[in-house]
């Protein structure tokens, strides 16, 4: 149901989410985006905070969290690693950008690795005062398989139909190709 | 001579009989270590985390809600009773009920796991630190040992969909009636030395499921499924690197499987060779664990925290107030387990503990005998234990019966022979009961056909007044001549001697 493709473009979201994430950090200082919005708005008069009748919890100017400023060395993934990544990820790392927005991904993350956690319950989740909700076993759902196999490309006889067994993620191209081409 | 020869298929029939036992290295320079995984598919009406129907023989895709089809914004919500019933086994096997748990996701990509996680419990699990006692009952010993594992812990988890692996067509079908069926999966510490002792561990774990109502058990639907990771050492050298077998699909089979492996293992070490850390595949039809080459190397399943499901908590202190599930109450509900069950028949009727122990093992033998001494209470209790035990036939054996008269080995009039034997003598299989006591089949034609010219030589005369018919009545006469001839049990009728055929 899920072909390796799909399962990459998922996960390639995911990345994008990932390199999104690092934008926001950076509209914190004033970017790109943030100009353009600006200049197309430049006839409007500016939003009035003073006036609205609710104040707003979003601070009224950009907030510069002390973690941003902590200075971490960039992170050299080994080809080994990359390979680890490509194989439990299945996404193919192939080419500079993809190995750059990695990195970026980590030294991003990489801030906060300086901050004393000793004696600090970890939180899992910002529920975790509430008791999980128990549902009574009763069936009241199913029985729409029609529905629920319109979702695939291909299926037969009411099953999904997906590649062969257990595909490992396959590296045709050797090492050396490969940096060369990320080299490129 | 012909008494060694005898001794010697005696012996040869001892060893084939009760091979489990004497393959448990007890006099080996090896120590075996066994422990058992075992994940007991829950008894619920619906699924672990949605509304969905259980159901083993449904269509392909029919038990299956959005969620367990992991379609983008659905959540999961926990089902109360596989909680409660979660609660129950631990409180029967002696665990520590923890106040809070939580979830997590273990990653893997599967074609049948489309969330490309399960969730299951691997850091705060329902419980841990049980228990399990059981009494391994030695085929050819006198009387059963005591021995006990001990549980790692306890946790609830989603099973996966599942996989039709078409090699033709190269693709797999995938159904998804399975994924998300609640399951508890128990983790036993390496605390068994031999397959006996690992299959009296499941064996034990059924009567206590089964009494909770906490699982089917059924094994062969898979409602029952047992890894076992074997590992051997020299005695008091560390541990040896381990092997996990899967698939085992019988109780039989876990003794089998377990065996096999640690002689396998053996065979490997004696010849200087090392052990793989690998999973293997145990095949009930060769008797044999084979590599699997499905799984991957070294798998890395990433757990994280289920940021979609809030802490479970329990109510473990009886209060009264609270909301949340009272383990305590559970506690004093729970119904009689196999173990007190053995100890209330020895002390209530006297009985021997290994009586007690074969009534309570052998499903519908309790039940008889309750009925048995309600019935008619002046009856000794011994009595009514002793006949039941002595006239009852395993279930294994009928089966090869059955499978004997299937193949052609015995015929239906040596089937009841055989069946009154199998009484008389209920530990032995019906196949060494037919070889001692000469009640097969003849198969082989040529035998018969002689067997048949023999009879007809010797009666020329009633052969020539018969004339060129033979007729039926005289037919019979021979056909019982012949029978006669090859031993008052053997019943033959081969079709080229019918009347039919034999009219020349």
């Amino acid at each position: 149901m899920f072909r390796t493709a799909n399962i990459r473009e998922i996960i390639r979201c995911f990345r994008l989410k990932t390199v999104s994430g690092t934008t926001v950090t950076t509209t914190l200082q004033p970017n790109k985006s943030f100009c353009s919005c600006k200049s197309k708005d430049s006839t409007k008069k500016p939003l009035d905070f003073s006036e609205l009748k609710f104040v707003s919890k979003v601070p009224s100017s950009p907030h510069v969290s002390p973690i941003n400023l902590v200075k971490v060395d960039r992170i050299k993934i080994d080809e080994d690693t990359i390979q680890l990544l490509e194989r439990l990820s299945l996404v193919n790392l192939d080419s500079k950008e993809a190995i750059n927005t990695l990195e970026d991904s980590i030294e991003f993350a990489s801030k906060i690795l300086h901050i004393d956690t000793t004696n600090v319950e970890p939180l899992y989740t910002v529920l975790e005062y509430q008791n999980l909700y128990l549902r009574k076993d009763i069936v009241n759902e199913g029985n729409c398989s029609e529905a629920i196999l319109s979702n695939a490309k291909v299926t037969e006889e009411g099953y999904f139909v997906a590649p062969p067994g257990n595909i490992p993620f396959q590296q045709t191209e050797s090492i050396e190709k490969r940096k060369e081409n990320r080299d490129d | 001579m012909y008494m060694k020869l005898i001794q010697r298929i005696v012996n040869f029939r001892l060893y084939r009989n009760f091979a489990t036992v004497i393959s448990a290295p007890k006099k080996s320079k090896w120590d075996s270590v066994v422990g058992l995984e075992i994940h007991a598919q829950i008894a619920s009406n619906s699924k672990l985390f949605s509304g969905a129907a259980i159901n083993f023989g449904a269509p392909p895709n029919v038990c299956v809600s959005d969620f367990d089809a992991a379609l983008p914004g659905t959540l999961p919500v926990l089902n109360e009773q596989c909680v409660t019933s979660g609660i129950q086994v631990a409180l029967a096997l002696a665990c520590t009920i923890h106040e809070v748990s939580m979830f997590d996701r273990k990653h893997y990509f599967y074609a049948d796991l489309p969330a490309g996680y399960q969730i299951t419990q691997q850091r705060a699990p329902l419980a841990s630190n049980g228990k399990l006692g059981f009494y391994v009952d030695v085929p050819g010993a006198k009387k059963p040992y005591q021995k006990a594992s001990k549980l790692h812990q306890l946790q609830l988890e989603q099973d996966s969909g599942k996989s039709l692996h078409d090699p033709y067509e190269k693709r797999s079908l995938i159904d998804l009636n399975r994924a998300g069926v609640p399951l508890m999966e128990l983790v036993f510490e390496p605390d068994l030395t031999n397959g006996e002792e690992a299959a009296a561990l499941v064996k034990e774990l059924i009567l206590i499921l089964l009494a909770l109502d906490a699982c089917s058990c059924r094994m062969d639907k898979g409602a029952l499924r047992v890894d076992a990771n074997i590992s051997i050492n020299k005695p008091g050298e560390p541990l040896g690197v381990r092997t996990e077998v899967k698939n085992i699909g019988s109780v039989r089979g876990v003794a089998n499987a377990v065996d096999y492996e640690i002689k396998r293992q053996i065979d490997i070490k004696e010849r200087g060779g090392q052990i793989q850390n690998e999973t293997r595949s145990w095949d009930a039809i060769t008797n044999k664990t084979v590599a699997m080459r499905d799984k991957e190397v070294l798998q890395d399943y990433r757990f994280m925290p289920e940021p979609n499901l809030p802490p479970l908590r329990l109510n473990v202190a009886d209060d009264q107030t609270s909301a949340l599930i009272n383990v305590e109450r559970l506690r004093k509900t729970l119904p009689e387990l196999p173990e007190q069950l053995r100890n209330n028949l020895v002390t209530q009727y006297a009985l021997r503990l290994e009586t007690a122990i074969i009534l309570v093992n052998q499903s519908g033998l309790l039940q008889i005998f309750i009925k048995a001494l309600e019935k008619h209470p002046s009856i000794p209790p011994m009595k009514v234990a002793n006949f039941l035990i002595n006239h009852k036939i395993s279930d294994a054996n009928l089966v090869d019966l059955i499978a004997m008269l299937n193949n052609g080995t015995i015929n239906y009039y040596l089937s009841t022979l055989l069946l009154q034997e199998m009484f008389d003598n209920p530990s032995e299989n019906p196949k060494d009961i037919a070889h001692k006591k000469d009640l097969l089949q003849i198969m082989d034609p040529v035998a018969v056909e002689a067997i048949c010219k023999d009879v007809l030589g010797k009666n020329g005369d009633i052969v020539r007044k018969s004339d060129v018919k033979l007729s039926a009545p005289i037919f019979t006469h021979f056909n019982s001549m012949a029978v006669t001839k090859l031993g008052s049990t053997t019943a033959v009728l081969v079709k080229k001697f019918s009347p039919g055929n034999a009219s020349r």
